[in-house]
């Protein structure tokens, strides 16, 4: 396996103007964040999707409270179309924290009716209900999330702490103003809290510190051969989840994947950026957000990613 | 977005934005991320057909900032925004906040964690009630830095003239706020002039282009170095094998400069002992300054737990339970006397009662209305409480960290209020 670590982007400053890189600077508020919450909630989780912004909450969780566990378990929303290098990594992160994992399983969330599979709704779609469940279920009280301010316009609004009413749904004319690093905790039965420790960070910034911390990410993420067909202006797996259309020809490429998710909508990019240094000069030029590129989910509508949030989307 | 140079430190600067649509405050951060390439294709392009479909002849680009359905549907920005972009040197987050009076907490919210604000104003109108608020709750904020953007300067034919008497009428409202350092450019936002190069059209004009004073002002000193602070906010205790007496206390420090062998002192039990260690994860490092989050170790096994706050012993807050505090007030319901709230200051959360309120400060003409009463929405004023624990506090003015606090409704759990304490 070719050695895939980044050069370290800092050398560790020798303080003497008391600056901190961007990347010290935005590990401290992640760090002041989940232990903050594990201050002031009695039942956390950490949701963990697989993909590199998860890695990188992991990460942090570890950095924030070590040398002792992370004080709370991880939960991962199955939807049963994971591509398997994904949940390779999150067997081997959870396995060398020692943490406990909780899968939700879509397929589950159908057999029993929690939510319905009419074959037109997306396994992205039926997450929601998935999660949804599992946080009642559980009775989790905060649920850490991987979200990024710079992904989407809807996100660029939501707060750090996301309230989450009893219904789970998220109403953005009434977020809590969030000031200094002041974070308000409060809330009542039923409801929870959505934490978003990455807010600040921008795809770059992710990619910087990954390969500062020289932490394993999926093998996806990096240039490899793949069978793949064209939808949509994408290019997606081939693979027996996803049947093929007419007209729809597969051919093998060399591709990567900016963002991981449900392998049925989720688009690879022809790429030969095969360690995190050659991800980070592909992504300087990058013209297309990651989400835009390569997310048939946010596609839909102007406002897809906002619906999706008000109903309980990460 | 520029990729980071190798072996080169980047650092991060936070800045507020306020303004309305006509000022041309979304145009001007349109072009600041459109020049450092943070805005991509498929984000131009949506804004584009966009614009488009509503007929305009030109690309809104308000439309970047205008993230939530309602407030693209009314035209205005209801909320604090942030965006985020970068230049070789430095990486940016704006908080873009809306300029209108029923927006103060907004703007509030905006800079309370910003190194600098920026205002603007249309040339052609000078300084209007609107700049002038800015720059009060800026003041009020405490933030370090302000830059006066004196914008549409092609529509006055970048005449020096305009821009020596906005220049002269602002210096001389600024004596009456605290405002450490003031930058005014003259800029045109739609045609880039003075923004990201400097302009052939202002000669007269000596000083940087607005992005160039962005990357260079220096922020690491406004933060305090002298003040022990740090606030114990968690408390790691593995209870493993390996590490089965290490009791570390996790905080973010919040002033001066900590280092191991420092004689220290736990406030409020008032235990001294010293530091053995400071860890950084896996590594012991030599000091630990703001805003870094690091977990001490002490040389004695106190009771040190969440909400103590550790010093130094010749430097210390004084333990207070009478609160005299700015608070601007953030929900419908007014602010009255005999008011009960759940107040959270730094790691330390209990309860506060409303005293008294002395006044009301107009933001527009910093009056202050002494007969006033209660505090309403979007309101500030001078208030005084009466908390159930004693605060580990500083004034506000030597450091935003121990001198801010927020004020929670009991029933609704929602943040009503926010507090600089005097």
């Amino acid at each position: 396996m070719p050695d895939r670590t980044a050069t370290p982007a800092t050398v560790p400053a020798a303080h003497a103007d008391y600056r901190l890189s961007q990347l010290d600077e935005l590990e401290a508020e992640s760090l002041h964040i989940f232990r903050e919450v594990a201050a002031e909630f009695e039942k956390p989780v950490l949701m963990f999707s697989g993909g590199k912004d998860s890695i990188v909450m992991m990460r942090l969780a570890e950095r924030a409270f070590y040398p002792a566990k992370i004080p709370f378990p991880v939960l991962q929303v199955d939807t049963g179309f994971d591509f398997p290098e994904v949940l390779q990594t999150r067997d081997n992160w959870v396995n060398r924290l020692g943490v406990r994992l909780i899968v939700a399983s879509v397929e589950q969330a159908i057999a029993d009716g929690v939510v319905v599979d009419d074959g037109k709704t997306s396994r992205n779609r039926l997450q929601i209900g998935t999660l949804l469940h599992a946080i009642e279920e559980e009775g989790f009280t905060a649920a850490f999330g991987g979200g990024r301010r710079d992904e989407e316009k809807a996100r660029a609004k939501e707060r750090v702490y996301s309230h989450r009413d009893e219904f789970g749904q998220w109403d953005p004319k009434m977020q809590r103003p969030e000031l200094w690093d002041l974070y308000n905790g409060r809330i009542r039965a039923g409801e929870h809290m959505r934490i978003f420790p990455l807010s600040n960070w921008t795809e770059l910034d992710i990619w910087h510190y990954l390969g500062r911390e020289r932490i394993e990410i999926p093998s996806i993420y990096f240039s490899h051969q793949r069978r793949v067909f064209t939808r949509d202006g994408m290019l997606l797996s081939e693979d027996e989840n996803n049947p093929l259309r007419r007209g729809e020809e597969v051919t093998e490429r060399t591709v990567r994947f900016r963002t991981v998710g449900d392998l049925t909508l989720t688009g690879c990019v022809e790429s030969g950026a095969a360690t995190i240094d050659e991800i980070i000069d592909e992504i300087s030029i990058a013209t297309l957000t990651e989400r835009g590129a390569t997310r048939g989910d946010d596609r839909f509508s102007e406002a897809a990613m906002e619906d999706r949030k008000r109903e309980g989307y990460f | 977005m520029t990729a980071q140079p190798a072996g080169r430190a980047m650092d991060l600067l936070r800045f507020a934005t306020a303004g309305s649509v006509d000022d041309g405050k979304s145009t001007l951060i349109g072009r600041l991320l459109l020049d450092s390439k943070a805005i991509f294709a498929d984000q131009l392009e949506a804004v584009e057909s966009t614009s488009r479909s509503r007929g305009y002849d030109y690309t809104d680009l308000a439309l970047l900032t205008d993230g939530l359905r309602s407030e693209r549907e009314q035209g205005i920005t209801i909320d604090v925004a942030y965006r985020y972009f970068a230049t070789p040197n430095r990486k940016f987050i704006i908080a873009d906040t809306p300029g209108h009076v029923q927006y103060t907490r907004n703007m509030v919210t905006g800079a309370s964690t910003a190194d600098l604000g920026l205002v603007l104003v249309d040339a052609r109108q000078g300084l209007t009630e609107q700049s002038r608020r800015h720059a009060v709750i800026l003041s009020l904020l405490r933030v370090p830095h302000l830059v006066l953007a004196v914008n549409k300067m092609d529509l006055v034919d970048f005449d020096q003239a305009v821009y020596q008497r906005i220049h002269e009428e602002f210096t001389s409202f600024a004596t009456k706020l605290t405002i450490p350092d003031l930058t005014i450019i003259p800029i045109s936002a739609l045609q880039g002039d003075n923004v990201v190069t400097r302009s052939e059209h202002t000669p007269w004009y000596a000083g940087p282009s607005l992005l160039h004073h962005l990357e260079h002002v220096h922020v690491a000193s406004d933060r305090d170095l002298v003040d022990t602070r740090f606030p114990v906010q968690y408390v790691v205790r593995p209870k493993s094998d390996v590490h089965h007496d290490y009791r570390g206390y996790a905080g973010r420090v919040a002033g001066g400069v900590l280092k191991p062998g420092d004689d220290v002192l736990v406030l409020p039990s008032g235990f001294t002992s010293t530091i053995v260690a400071i860890d950084l994860f896996e590594t012991e490092i030599d000091e630990a300054f703001p805003p870094m989050s690091v977990t001490i170790r002490l040389a004695d096994d106190l009771d040190v737990s969440r909400g103590d706050m550790i010093c130094r012993q010749q430097n210390a807050p004084e333990p207070a339970q009478d609160i005299d505090a700015m608070v601007c007030w953030m929900t419908n319901a007014p602010l009255r006397a005999r008011q009960k709230l759940s107040i959270k200051h730094t790691t330390r959360t209990g309860r506060a009662m409303v005293k008294n309120i002395q006044y009301r400060l107009d933001v527009n003409t910093l009056h202050r209305d002494q007969e006033a009463h209660e505090l309403g929405l979007n309101e500030i004023g001078r208030v005084q409480l009466r908390t159930q624990v004693p605060l580990l506090a500083d004034p506000y003015s030597k450091n935003r960290t121990t001198g801010s606090f927020i004020l929670v409704d009991e029933a609704t759990g929602v943040t009503v209020g926010a507090g600089m304490i005097n």
